[in-house]
């Protein structure tokens, strides 16, 4: 159980590598850190093959409960578009803007990622 | 002299004494009525119970002789009467009534009251045969009657009921549930003569012989002796005889009057207080209600009427202007397993010029029969013997007047092609009663549906229908959905917008086609326009349905994206993100050395521990990142996952049983582990608890389980569909003295039924409460297998349990799987966001 190293990113540059593909879950979620102009964030990653762009980056930090756990709750769609399920309190959030269904006053941040050949990587701001 | 009675601080000048004599279940309905009227402010209440149980379901006694006792008999808490600042006098008979002064009296005092309500019921008739006082002569009534049936008939081996009646049959059921060998003696030509006619109780007598009851009609009882072989001998009218150990006598009841007549109330010839449609007796600061009431020269012996009085009882004191008038005293019964059903003017020689249809099939031993006006436009009455299924409909006729088909006999000839269709909801006038037992027209259900009672659960909650006797529980179902569905409430019961099906449906979809992954099931049988992806209703619903079928192990690659983030990490998120542990600790067992080890564990993983309800000890505040390493040296000690996160079996609670309790009279632990061991992994609609206590005094609190078992001398009594939480509910007794095997077997098909039937994350006690059919029709499937699937459903237990294994032991063999117990994909070190403190020298979340 080793977590995939963090490679040494020069803060300049606007994207970090993250991950591997084989770090992801497929229809499922994982939580990286994500150094920002702002510091260290915990995002949650997303991983749906064939669906659209098919990778998804939001805060992993559940905005009603508090708690980092949005990357573990149940991918879904709701009327179309994907969406995250927090597993504490069931809000579900679409993973494209990060717009809670719920409460139209809360929203998650979202981050543009994609992959390189195999690795993931994030834009940071 | 006036009275030692305590007055409670609330009481004003104001408030009237109301006394209620007879702790019956009309007189508790009475209560119950002015409580929930919301009355009970103006009075101060005394219910005086000449017996020493509170009020108990006298309709249903004959369980008490297969295994409900005294308190689940019992028709409200214990603590009822109190919350409700009612003071009840258990044991307390009254010996008179001093109208004058309006005092009652007992042997402990004087008590004033305002106004007086009799519910004093009847006693039953003993005939006036000499030697009927002779030892071993008893009658049926109360609960005490039924404790002295069971001593007499423990050196007994027959016994005979006098009274081929209602209440007879009744009794001779119990007998038969003391395993003796059971005579009924009945004066009349046939049995049942009140509700069946000489063909109805040819065939009655048929069904109740083929039972292994002796049935002797025409027999005038001359004298009772002692026996040479029994205890007792009876003589007849021509000299026969025959012996027996205990007789019954259940010959019909008569009013209890004795206090009414001794203070000078006006009663009727025959017995009874005659009551006005008020309830009034002629002395206005008195009421009768019940048996004890005569009304129009009529006693009313079921308990629909009694509660109907008790409701006007309750207008009358509090000047509401409800009337009584009259009843119908249609009864539909199931004697001895025999249904049998009476309709208004059942023989039709109320009604002059009424014609009749009969059908009489001796092969099935079915007969059913009409009576209908001159013209034959309206049911003036039926009888049923046999088959009861035509009831419903055929009383819905007769109590509203509807219009019979052309042909009347089509309904009741045998149904094939081109027959009667059944009267549907629509057809029903709003005045039709639904339910008798709580006085629900099909207009209040509409009322209620109209105040925003959208389910049947809701209704039933809020008029109360089909919560007595359950005998409408069908009617009342089709008319509600009918009265949604006129609404435009579209009853849609999609799982979700992926699927077009229920949990039923796709449960059966994945079975029969043999479908064992979720993109399979979306593939073939999702919604296509949408995404396809599914939602979290049913990715884990089907993730259940899966696991209940094929029993694949839940972290799987292809099953991981279905599961709630609990069954993803095999334990249970707390709200700071942190997990809680449970191992499995069967029946509550737990050796010293397996203690120390969660205690070891806790400690070295700065877990906070807490005993839980059932029996285990949780661990929380566990980092995802620890749940690999705590359950390394969990499985290392022998312990096994709890699936404490799964809608899956919980725990087995048990008492400590035989093995050392002096009451025990089974080994409830060594049952418990059994149990627990056998149905550990099953995925179910929702969470399953069992109990099992050692004996009946249940302190395994079995009967608030999904499943409950109380020891017996003899072996086991199942209960079924009990639960705690929220809305408690008891568990309903479902097969009693079943040995080790049986009682296996039984939960085998009852839980599969369960998994196979139920909506997703439906309890069983709600999945029952909403079975068509209700607990008769359960067991029909589980214990006479009615459907033909019990094979089947013990195949499919059998192969979750033999397929068994820890989820978690599976889990830490596969580094692929524990990748996911990672908190972060590019960092090892754990998440700096979850922030303990201390409390009580425990952690707890900051």
């Amino acid at each position: 159980m080793t977590a995939t190293a963090l490679k040494p990113t020069d803060s300049t540059d606007t994207r970090q590598p993250l991950c591997t593909k084989a770090d992801l879950v497929a229809f499922s979620g994982v939580a990286a850190w994500l150094t920002t102009s702002q510091g260290a964030v915990q995002i949650a990653l997303f991983y749906l093959p064939g669906h659209g762009n098919e990778l998804f980056a939001l805060d992993h930090q559940d905005p009603f409960s508090k708690a980092y756990v949005i990357a573990r709750g149940i991918v879904g769609d709701i009327k179309g578009s994907p969406v995250i399920a927090s597993p504490i309190y069931k809000q579900h959030f679409r993973l494209e803007d990060g717009q809670c269904l719920e409460d139209e006053s809360v929203q998650l941040r979202t981050w543009r990622v994609g992959f390189q050949g195999d690795e993931v990587w994030v834009e940071r701001e | 002299m006036v009275n030692n009675k305590m007055t409670t601080p609330t009481t004003s000048s104001n408030t009237q004494k109301l006394i209620i004599v007879g702790n019956g279940m009309v007189g508790h309905h009475f209560a119950e009525q002015l409580v929930e009227s919301g009355a009970l402010a103006g009075f101060e209440v005394t219910i005086f119970g000449e017996e020493r149980h509170r009020a108990y379901d006298r309709v249903h006694l004959s369980e008490y002789f297969s295994g409900r006792d005294a308190e689940s008999l019992a028709l409200c808490d214990g603590d009822y009467y109190h919350t409700h600042g009612i003071q009840l006098r258990s044991g307390e008979a009254v010996t008179a009534i001093d109208r004058e002064q309006q005092l009652v009296v007992t042997e402990q005092g004087h008590y004033a009251y305002d106004q007086l309500v009799l519910a004093t019921g009847s006693f039953p008739f003993v005939p006036p045969i000499p030697g009927n006082d002779s030892e071993g002569c008893l009658v049926y009534r109360t609960l005490d009657d039924l404790d002295a049936i069971q001593a007499a008939a423990k050196n007994a081996t027959n016994g005979v009921v006098v009274g081929g009646g209602l209440l007879g049959l009744e009794a001779a059921n119990a007998l038969r549930g003391l395993n003796l060998d059971t005579a009924v003696v009945e004066f009349a030509p046939r049995l049942m003569p009140m509700q069946v006619d000489s063909e109805g109780g040819e065939l009655l007598k048929e069904k109740i012989e083929a039972l292994g009851v002796q049935v002797l009609t025409e027999r005038a009882t001359q004298r009772i002796e002692p026996g040479d072989t029994s205890r007792l001998r009876m003589v007849f009218q021509d000299d026969k005889v025959l012996e027996t150990d205990l007789i019954v006598f259940s010959a019909g009841i008569r009013p209890q009057d004795t206090l009414a007549r001794a203070c000078g109330l006006t009663i009727g010839e025959r017995g009874g207080v005659v009551i006005d449609d008020q309830c009034r007796t002629n002395d206005p600061n008195i009421l009768a209600i019940g048996e004890v009431a005569l009304w129009n020269r009529s006693i009313f012996g079921l308990v629909a009427p009694g509660y109907q009085m008790a409701k006007t009882a309750v207008a009358t004191l509090t000047g509401g202007d409800t009337c009584f008038s009259g009843a119908d005293m249609s009864t539909k019964l199931k004697l001895l397993g025999v249904d049998v059903g009476s309709i208004g003017d059942a023989h039709g020689n109320q009604n002059p010029g009424a014609r009749m249809f009969r059908y009489l099939d001796p092969l099935t031993q079915v007969y059913r029969k009409l009576v209908v006006t001159s013209d034959g436009k309206k049911l003036l009455g039926a009888m049923l013997v046999g088959d009861n299924s035509v009831y419903d409909t055929l009383l819905q006729y007769y109590a509203n007047g509807i219009e019979l088909p052309k042909e009347p006999a089509s309904l009741i000839l045998p149904q094939q092609s081109g027959a009667a269709p059944a009267l549907g909801p629509d057809s029903l006038p709003e005045t039709a009663m639904i339910c008798s037992c709580h006085n629900v027209t099909k207009g209040s259900i509409c009322s209620a549906i109209d105040a925003g009672a959208a389910d049947l659960g809701s209704v039933k909650g809020a008029t109360k229908a089909s919560t007595g006797c359950g005998g409408c529980a069908a009617l009342l179902k089709s008319v509600v959905d009918h009265e949604l569905e006129a609404r435009g409430v579209e009853v849609d019961k999609s799982i979700c917008e992926h699927f077009a099906h229920t949990r039923q449906g796709l449960y059966d979809i994945v079975r029969v086609e043999g479908i064992k992954t979720f993109s399979k099931l979306m593939e073939k049988h999702g919604n296509a326009e949408t995404h396809r992806l599914g939602c979290d209703i049913c990715k884990p619903a089907v993730a259940s349905i899966l696991a209940s079928c094929f029993n694949e192990p839940i972290t799987d690659a292809a099953h991981v994206p279905l599961q709630d983030t609990n069954d993803t990490f095999m334990a249970n998120m707390q709200k700071n993100g942190t997990y809680s542990v449970v191992p499995r600790i069967a029946g509550g067992e737990i050796t010293p050395e397996k203690l120390v080890v969660l205690g070891q564990v806790a400690q070295k993983y700065q877990l906070y521990t807490k005993i839980t309800g059932g029996q285990r000890i949780d661990l929380f505040g566990a980092r995802l990142e620890d749940l690999p390493a705590i359950w390394g040296e969990l499985i290392d000690a022998g312990f096994e996952t709890g699936h404490a996160y799964g809608k899956s079996l919980r725990t087995v609670k048990s008492c400590v049983g035989s093995t050392w309790c002096r009451y025990g009279v089974q080994d409830s632990v060594g049952m418990a582990i059994q149990l627990e061991n056998r149905y550990k992994g099953l995925r179910a609609p929702h969470k399953i608890k069992f109990g099992v206590s050692g004996c009946t005094r249940e302190c395994a609190e079995a009967q608030s389980k999904d499943i409950g078992i109380i020891a017996t001398e003899n072996g086991w009594n199942l209960y079924v569909c009990g639960n705690g939480g929220m809305r408690p509910r008891h568990a309903e007794l479902f097969a009693t003295d079943l040995d080790d095997e049986q009682l296996y077997r039984t939960i085998d098909r009852f839980l599969m039924f369960y998994v196979r039937t139920a909506d997703r994350l439906q309890r069983t006690s709600v999945w029952r409460e909403n079975l068509e059919g209700g607990l008769d029709y359960l067991k029909e499937v589980i214990l006479e297998d009615s459907l033909g699937i019990s094979d089947e459903l013990e195949r499919q237990m059998q192969h979750v349990v033999d397929s068994y294994q820890c989820e978690w032991a599976n889990a830490i063999s596969d580094p692929e799987k524990l990748k996911r117990f990672r908190s972060f994909v590019n960092d090892a070190r754990p998440d700096p966001s979850i922030i303990m403190t201390s409390e009580r020298g425990q952690p707890r979340p900051a």
